[in-house]
């Protein structure tokens, strides 16, 4: 699909993202089991920062403010932003203007 | 620190081998009671049991299931359409947040339900076939349920239900129609879905002759190879992954770690496939409820705990097959800590001919029709490859391995099998 492609090129991290709404989230000691009832596809979240960061998705302003407000560092940043653009590929998170 | 969020399998692993504290999915089989008399059935479903949960005690279990944040379960039988308020049980579960995948052979799939199942995103349905012909098919799954099941795909497609599931059990007969099953699935916007054929249940007494040959597990293994992520097979052949490369899927066993099974009566088992009290854990009816046996019950703190490889533990592709599968190994006899039957390295083979005629392990329970109703067991041929697995009596019942099916009972099988392995439906994204 062009958006998995163009999730996948380059993570929008300035814009405003959120959980999709057909996602559920089941938080686990490793970080958390996600489940997107539309696509029925199985995802994990491999760490608890990582999952703070996808909860706050839709009361931040942008994923950038979302990583801060976890307290990520500017060195962490790229990796997550991977695994945000990883998971909007798999359309477990949105834009929240497409929601 | 994990850098990456989504999927890295080799890890979670060992998180997912000590257990979770809730499922990620399980199945869950609603009634003993079939319409069908399936020779390889791993319920040995056929008759109701005048014990099965009542409409409120499965209530009481969605309720636990929601609140353990179970996200979907896969309900099967016997033929679960047949309980009469298998809707009513539905519309409960996916307005409790659990979402609700069934099998069935596709008796009740009118236009009308296929309608109302596509208005959903909650629910999911797959229809069992075992042949891409009518001939392969009935043969094992009873005249005319060719016929029904692609009838039930028809309304499926026509009320434009997208991407519902074709379940095929692999057997030494239809293991060269793979394409045909493919070209049957692309036909109806369905996703082909295979999965492994275990000795459990009535297949047990079929096993011998239905299993896939050695040449033919080889030949299984490069299709899933070449169809990757497009085809689904709830990470059920992990024991093939000896072969070499790995196959889609987290490659282990989820038994009492992240799957497990929930009976008709409400006894708790630690996957579908391993219906004997060996494997049985607990029973929902008891004052703790499913959550307790789940967190708390001997044999599942004791399967979460390392497992011992044994003799298999010396052997290069054990990393790989992780000594294959619990269920296959212990219904043909084989000690659990050695090679699974269908070991691709030949060693399965060896041991059960060794172990010669020594009495096998039966299935707790048997819900087959009592009405010997011939079933059309005309396995075919056999092929003359002489790769197969060296058949066995069967002393426990007298029964020689080829005479096979008693009369029987339904369900399709195993298809859920490990589909409810979470592994199931999980891609490892890069």
């Amino acid at each position: 699909m062009s958006t998995s492609t163009a999730a996948l090129a380059g993570f929008d991290l300035d814009a405003a993202w959120q959980l999709h709404p057909q996602v559920s989230v089941r938080p686990e000691r490793f970080g958390a089991l996600l489940y997107h009832f539309g696509t029925r596809r199985l995802s994990f979240l491999k760490s608890p920062a990582l999952l703070t960061v996808v909860s706050s998705l839709a009361s931040q302003p942008s994923a950038r403010a979302a990583c801060g407000a976890a307290g990520l560092s500017d060195r962490e940043l790229p990796a997550y932003a991977q695994a945000l653009a990883t998971l909007a590929a798999g359309h477990m998170i949105c834009p929240r203007a497409a929601a | 620190m994990s850098v990456t969020a989504v999927s890295r399998p080799a890890s979670l692993v060992q998180e997912f081998r000590s257990g979770l504290d809730a499922p990620i999915c399980l199945t869950w089989e609603l009634t003993y009671a079939c319409n069908l008399s399936c020779v390889h059935c791993l319920s040995s479903s056929g008759r109701r049991d005048p014990a099965e949960l009542s409409t409120a005690e499965c209530k009481r279990v969605i309720d636990e299931l929601e609140r353990m944040q179970v996200f979907y379960v896969n309900i099967g039988g016997g033929e679960p359409t047949v309980r009469s308020d298998f809707w009513e049980l539905v519309d409960y579960a996916t307005a409790h947040q659990v979402g609700v995948k069934f099998s069935t052979n596709g008796l009740k799939i009118t236009p009308e339900i296929a309608a109302r199942l596509a208005g959903s995103d909650y629910i999911d349905v797959q229809i069992s076939l075992d042949g891409a012909t009518a001939e392969v098919n009935d043969a094992v799954r009873g005249a005319g349920s060719y016929e029904m099941a692609l009838r039930a795909m028809q309304h499926l497609a026509g009320a434009g239900f997208a991407g519902f599931k074709i379940s095929v059990v692999v057997t030494r007969h239809n293991v060269g129609q793979l394409d045909a099953f493919k070209a049957i699935a692309d036909r109806f916007g369905a996703q082909l879905r295979i999965t492994r054929l275990r000795p459990s249940g009535r297949g047990a007494d079929v096993w011998d002759e239905l299993h896939p040959t050695a040449a033919q597990q080889r030949q299984l293994y490069d299709w899933l190879l070449a169809h990757g992520e497009s085809v689904l097979t709830g990470d059920s052949f992990f024991h093939l992954a000896g072969y070499g490369e790995g196959l889609p899927g987290l490659n282990m066993c989820g038994a009492g770690r992240v799957v497990c099974l929930i009976d008709p009566v409400g006894d708790v088992y630690a996957c579908p496939f391993a219906i004997h009290d060996a494997f049985l854990a607990g029973n929902v009816r008891g004052a703790g409820g499913f959550a307790e046996v789940w967190r708390s019950s001997e044999l599942f703190t004791s399967l979460r705990s390392e497992q011992s490889g044994g003799a298999c533990t010396s052997c290069s592709a054990f990393d790989a097959c992780q000594g294959g599968c619990m269920a296959a190994k212990f219904f043909t006899g084989l000690p659990l800590d050695g090679p699974d039957p269908e070991c691709v390295r030949g060693f399965g083979a060896q041991a059960l001919a060794a172990a010669g005629e020594a009495p096998l392990p039966r299935p707790s329970g048997d819900h087959s029709h009592r009405t010997r109703r011939a079933v059309p067991v005309t396995i075919g041929p056999r092929p003359a490859d002489g790769a197969r697995a060296p058949d066995r009596p069967r002393a426990a019942d007298g029964l020689s391995a080829g005479e096979g099916s008693r009369a029987a009972g339904p369900r399709s099988l195993p298809d859920r099998a490990c589909d409810q392995s979470p592994l199931a439906g999980f891609s490892p994204h890069p």
